[in-house]
């Protein structure tokens, strides 16, 4: 009795509890109006069953996948899945541990030599996700009073990285050389400067001019980090990603990667030939505070990224696909994120969030899917529908592409 | 530069930015009364970074809502 008399005491006299989640309103309404209008839910497709690194069961109809980074269709790989079944046989299913106490077993160390053949590099650190790997190693290397310059339309977790340490965050306009050497320059004396750029900038699929950039950099005394993460395996004739395409590699400081696109696995890395590149393993927050990733996915991640070293010819196979989508879609009418084709990414840009969602639920019902992407993720506020190449897809299946393109974008007055 | 000095070169500054014509005063707010966008504020604070060849860092942007504030800031970091 006692206890209930004390428990409407206290709700008499406790003050209104603050929901906080009320905060996020607007974008409950935006949703439910969405739905509202008869649209599938952009944002909770289920793959039912995969078929092939290009074709799916998405939400129980057949479906061409041309939405998910899988761009040298490492996925299905018969090496990759037998090193990771061999891996997990022999090591179990998972690490239950840091990189720094009992979760480096031998294919983390694997990996990594990989990774250093690879890029050619003295060292590699794998992290749990690209996004921990931004996330951790910007953190950890500008601190406080420290400078760091960096795109405006960067990724999320360059930006987190930026947010979770200490340094001074400085943007420039979206790949603008002469804005970014100005902010170089003012940098007050003896702050230390890191430059942050991507070499394939994922919404738009555009590509950064990272010759004239690195050069800048260099010659203002900055060290450079280069997200790599929609490049490595694809862009560069070893396939290092857009710094080798443009023969500033050895410039780089640091450049980051992920496996979850061409690799085909999941994880995140950093590789470098900075001589005291190994303490960060020690100081590293979202390297020492997690669990290491599966064996099964380091053996699988090791095997694609040997397998990658050597493919050239899928390489010359994707830059057809990418040119052919390419230029199907400006022919039908569509406006694409870049004039010419850049990267295994083609970004069609939709007169609004509307227009998008219908389009994207036209092409799913066609059998196609793409990414619809949004704001904030997007820049300048646009709604875009990206289409992600795979090296796997056969070229009649991008001219199927293009025929559900027009029929969707007719039907839905785009065109 | 005196206060004055720099309040007369940001009030030119902000005038393209200005679409509404709101009547800038020291208690005019960037988000609210002015509307930016993370787009414009992008921009103006380039085209003041350039006019008085400084840096606006995000951290320091954070602490400015108003232009009375951002006077003061450009202000200060002109001088030093
Ligand atoms: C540029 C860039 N960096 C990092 C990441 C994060 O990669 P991950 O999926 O491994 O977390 C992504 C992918 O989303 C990306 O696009």
């Amino acid at each position: 009795m006692s206890e209930t008399i004390l428990k409407s005491a206290e709700a008499a006299s406790a003050p209104e509890r603050v929901d906080l989640l009320a905060k996020f309103d607007p974008i409950i309404q935006t949703r439910e109006a969405l739905l509202a209008a008869g649209v599938e839910d952009p944002f909770s497709l289920v793959m039912d069953e995969v078929l092939s690194p290009t074709q799916a069961i998405c939400n129980g109809r057949d479906t061409i996948l041309l939405g998910t980074y899988n761009y040298m269709g490492m996925t299905f790989d018969p090496d990759v899945i037998a090193a990771g079944q061999a891996a997990m046989q022999d090591f179990g299913a998972g690490t239950t541990g840091s990189r720094v106490l009992n979760g480096t077993f031998r294919d983390h160390r694997d990996v990594e030599t990989a990774l250093r053949e690879f890029y050619a590099m003295d060292h590699a650190m794998v992290f749990s996700t690209g996004y921990q790997a931004n996330l951790g190693i910007i953190s950890t290397l500008a601190g406080k009073g420290d400078y760091i310059i960096l795109d405006i339309d960067s990724h999320a977790s360059i930006w987190d990285g930026c947010a979770m340490g200490s340094a001074e965050v400085v943007p420039f306009k979206h790949n603008d050389v002469e804005a970014l050497e100005k902010r170089l320059k003012r940098v007050p004396e003896g702050a230390g400067k890191l430059v942050v750029l991507e070499g394939v900038y994922s919404m738009m699929g555009d590509v950064a001019p990272l010759k004239e950039m690195v050069r800048v950099c260099k010659e203002n005394g900055a060290t450079v980090l280069v997200d790599e993460a929609h490049s490595m395996g694809f862009i560069g004739e070893h396939g290092r990603g857009v710094a080798e395409e443009q023969g500033v590699l050895d410039d780089v400081d640091f450049i980051i990667g992920t496996f979850s696109k061409s690799v085909g696995t999941v994880g995140g890395f950093c590789v470098s030939n900075h001589p005291k590149f190994e303490v960060l393993r020690l100081v590293c927050r979202p390297y020492v505070f997690t669990a290491a990733l599966p064996p099964a996915v380091m053996a699988s991640s090791a095997t694609s990224i040997r397998k990658l070293m050597h493919g050239g010819n899928k390489r010359a196979h994707l830059w057809e696909n990418s040119r052919t989508l390419h230029g199907g879609l400006k022919a039908l009418g569509f406006q694409l994120g870049t004039d010419t084709p850049q990267s295994a990414i083609i970004a069609v840009i939709m007169p609004d969030l509307e227009k998008g969602a219908m389009m994207w639920e036209a092409l799913l019902k066609e059998g196609l899917y793409v990414n619809l992407a949004r704001p904030p993720a997007t820049p300048a506020g646009m709604t875009l529908l990206r289409c992600s190449l795979c090296a796997e897809h056969t070229a009649e299946q991008v001219q199927t592409i293009l025929g559900m393109f027009e029929r969707a974008g007719k039907a839905i007055g785009i065109i | 530069m005196n206060p004055a000095e720099v309040e007369e070169r940001i009030r030119t500054l902000i005038e393209p930015f200005n679409k509404k014509g709101v009547a800038v005063e020291p208690a005019t707010t960037f988000a609210g009364d002015l509307e930016f966008d993370s787009l414009t504020v992008m921009d103006f604070v380039a085209a003041i970074e350039d006019e008085f060849d400084i840096i606006i860092s995000m951290n320091q942007q954070a602490e400015i809502d108003t232009y009375g504030q951002l006077v003061s800031a450009v202000h200060k970091l002109q001088d030093s």
